[in-house]
């Protein structure tokens, strides 16, 4: 009976793990066929494995653009929005103000507005400032709609910190800045490399708001320029397989090195 | 997992000397010097575009072109098949709520029974929660077409019966579409379930063993109950998931077709507002998915507090 069970939950989370993993061999596996052999059998691994796809998304497509864009609208938004968060969440856990609570309150409500609700307003905006098509309207959003999310992060975390060793520093008559730098920082390396993953996710996989900002070709980030070609090449699944693999390719090789990063990270949210 | 109560430990725990050198002088200023670009970083994104979705749902015509219609807008959005039918389909997805739950709730309880590789598996059925949605939909897109690979598989099973068209009929599309986004999210609920688990106090499991409680009986009686403000609170989450972001998943997947029987609000609001230039309409219906999602906001704050008033405890 007990190892029936045994046997039975094994099978049951194999099963599971298969599931989660198919379609990614299927974007693979398709990957890797011609459009005729994907036509004749869509469902098999490629008899003849191929890189002409890849080649050609490189080719056709103006692939190097979007993931450029991709990089510079990721390490700008998620430096420039860790950095400010970090500074604010320094102030509010170990600086005096008043407010403080109603900001962080305002804060976790913040977190779960849904971004779709701000897009008029801000693509209005960026319409004035002339941004439409260039990476800084996507940026501005992202750095602000990521603060939320970073600052009770952040303030989770220098909670735990304790005080005994900032108020030493204060006594020793370091200035805020200093107690920033050289105690709160030094402390925050695991954490804050969680957080600029869990940013950079956000950013990277973003699709609604690249849409609406940038519609010119050279503009485009990578998940919206594949959401688009997508279109346009339509009967050619072998194709647009390749692409959604490579546009996906940098998250997957930083999981399996640091999955641990990202399940903190990403369940995060739900902390107490 | 290891975040703090978010409680102000301001009052007891951190009585600090007043006596203080030249820096203290400025503590009344620097706190808020800091905080300024995180401040005006919100205020912009959030703030203004509160104030001004509002005032924008309220004018129609295009950007530079305004003119005031008062609630014209609402009147003409709830007019709209497309528009009633984009918010029917965001309450149908609404289903992906418990659906997840439930599953996500099994699987971490056999997670936490300790079976063998249980860390391996908990790696790889949360991996499909971290990659793009537009990747995924795109595969999946291909997987689900009527000659596509589930619909083969179907045949070789000589189940055919089971086989549709599950993107291109308007039956089976908002199902399908509830299909992929449960893969996906499954994988977010195991995790979050099975470290909350995993935090039940030994001694409880224990004390219950100890009485000759039956393994059902203390799954049941002592660790859902345990950790029930954490699956309230996860399923507030999936329910403004499931409201307001989805997006992705519809663009990729079916391009709100066939003939908008799979858009959503989200959507609605992506083609009124951006293809259709329709900005007052895109506002009014951005205003009533917000007077909608916050509803669950409420809800979300109610049980954080909660919680943490727990914890604290």
């Amino acid at each position: 009976m007990k190892i029936l069970s045994t046997v039975l939950r094994q099978v049951l989370l194999i099963a599971l793990v298969a599931i989660s993993l198919y379609p990614m061999w299927f974007m693979i596996s398709t990957a890797l066929k011609t459009p005729s052999a994907y036509t004749l059998d869509p469902v098999g691994p490629p008899s003849h494995p191929t890189l002409s796809n890849i080649g050609a998304v490189f080719s056709q497509w103006p692939f190097l653009t979007w993931t450029r864009n991709s990089i510079i609208a990721t390490v700008t938004s998620v430096c420039v929005a860790t950095f400010i968060s970090i500074l604010a969440s320094y102030a509010i856990v170990f600086g005096k103000t008043r407010g403080r609570e109603t900001f962080l309150r305002t804060n976790i409500a913040m977190m779960a507005i849904p971004p779709v609700a701000l897009l008029t307003p801000m693509y209005a905006l960026m319409v004035q400032l002339h941004l439409i098509n260039k990476l800084p309207a996507v940026i501005i959003f992202y750095c602000g709609l990521l603060v939320p999310f970073s600052v009770f992060f952040f303030v989770n975390f220098f909670r735990e910190i304790p005080h005994e060793l900032v108020e030493a520093a204060y006594i020793d008559g370091a200035r805020p800045s200093r107690v920033l730098l050289r105690v709160v920082i030094p402390l925050s390396g695991a954490v804050t490399f969680t957080l600029v993953i869990v940013n950079a996710i956000f950013v990277w996989n973003e699709l609604l708001i690249a849409l609406v900002f940038l519609q010119s070709n050279g503009s485009r980030t990578l998940m919206a320029g594949v959401a688009l070609y997508q279109g346009r090449y339509i009967t050619n699944e072998p194709l647009i397989m390749a692409a959604a693999f490579l546009s996906l390719l940098p998250l997957a090789v930083l999981y399996i090195f640091g999955q641990r990063f990202f399940v903190r990270g990403m369940t995060a949210g739900m902390g107490r | 997992m290891t975040v703090a109560p978010a409680q102000d430990r301001s009052a007891a725990g951190r009585a600090q000397p007043r006596t203080r050198h030249v820096p203290w002088r400025r503590r009344e200023f620097w706190p808020i010097a800091y905080a300024l670009p995180a401040i005006a970083a919100v205020a912009l994104v959030f703030l203004y575009s509160f104030v001004e979705v509002v005032r924008y749902s309220l004018y129609s015509g295009s950007i530079g072109t305004l003119s005031y219609v008062g609630f014209a807008n609402y009147g003409a959005l709830f007019q709209d098949p497309v528009f009633t039918t984009s918010l029917f389909n965001n309450l149908k997805l609404l289903s992906i709520v418990p659906i997840v739950t439930v599953l996500g709730l099994a699987v971490a309880l056999v997670i936490n029974t300790g079976v063998r590789g249980w860390r391996l598996y908990r790696i790889f059925i949360f991996f499909p929660y971290v990659l793009p949605a537009t990747a995924m939909g795109l595969a999946f897109s291909f997987i689900l077409q009527d000659s596509g690979t589930l619909n083969t598989l179907l045949q070789d099973a000589h189940l055919s019966f089971l086989a549709h068209d599950w993107l291109g009929s308007p039956k089976w599309v908002i199902f399908s579409i509830s299909g992929v986004i449960i893969w996906q999210q499954l994988g977010f609920g195991v995790v979050i379930f099975s470290a909350a688990l995993l935090a039940v106090p030994a001694e409880l499991i224990q004390a219950a063993q100890i009485d000759g409680a039956s393994w059902w009986v203390i799954q049941r009686r002592i660790m859902i109950p345990q950790i029930r403000r954490i699956i309230q609170f996860f399923m507030i989450i999936m329910a403004i998931t499931a409201l307001s972001s989805v997006f992705t998943y519809v663009y990729v997947l079916t391009g709100g077709g066939p003939a908008y029987s799979s858009s959503v609000m989200e959507f609605y609001i992506y083609q009124d507002g951006f293809e259709n230039g329709a900005i007052g309409i895109a506002s009014a219906a951005a205003v009533v998915l917000l007077g909608i999602a916050s509803i669950l906001i409420v809800l979300y704050l109610w049980v954080r507090t909660r919680t943490m008033r727990e914890s604290h405890q």
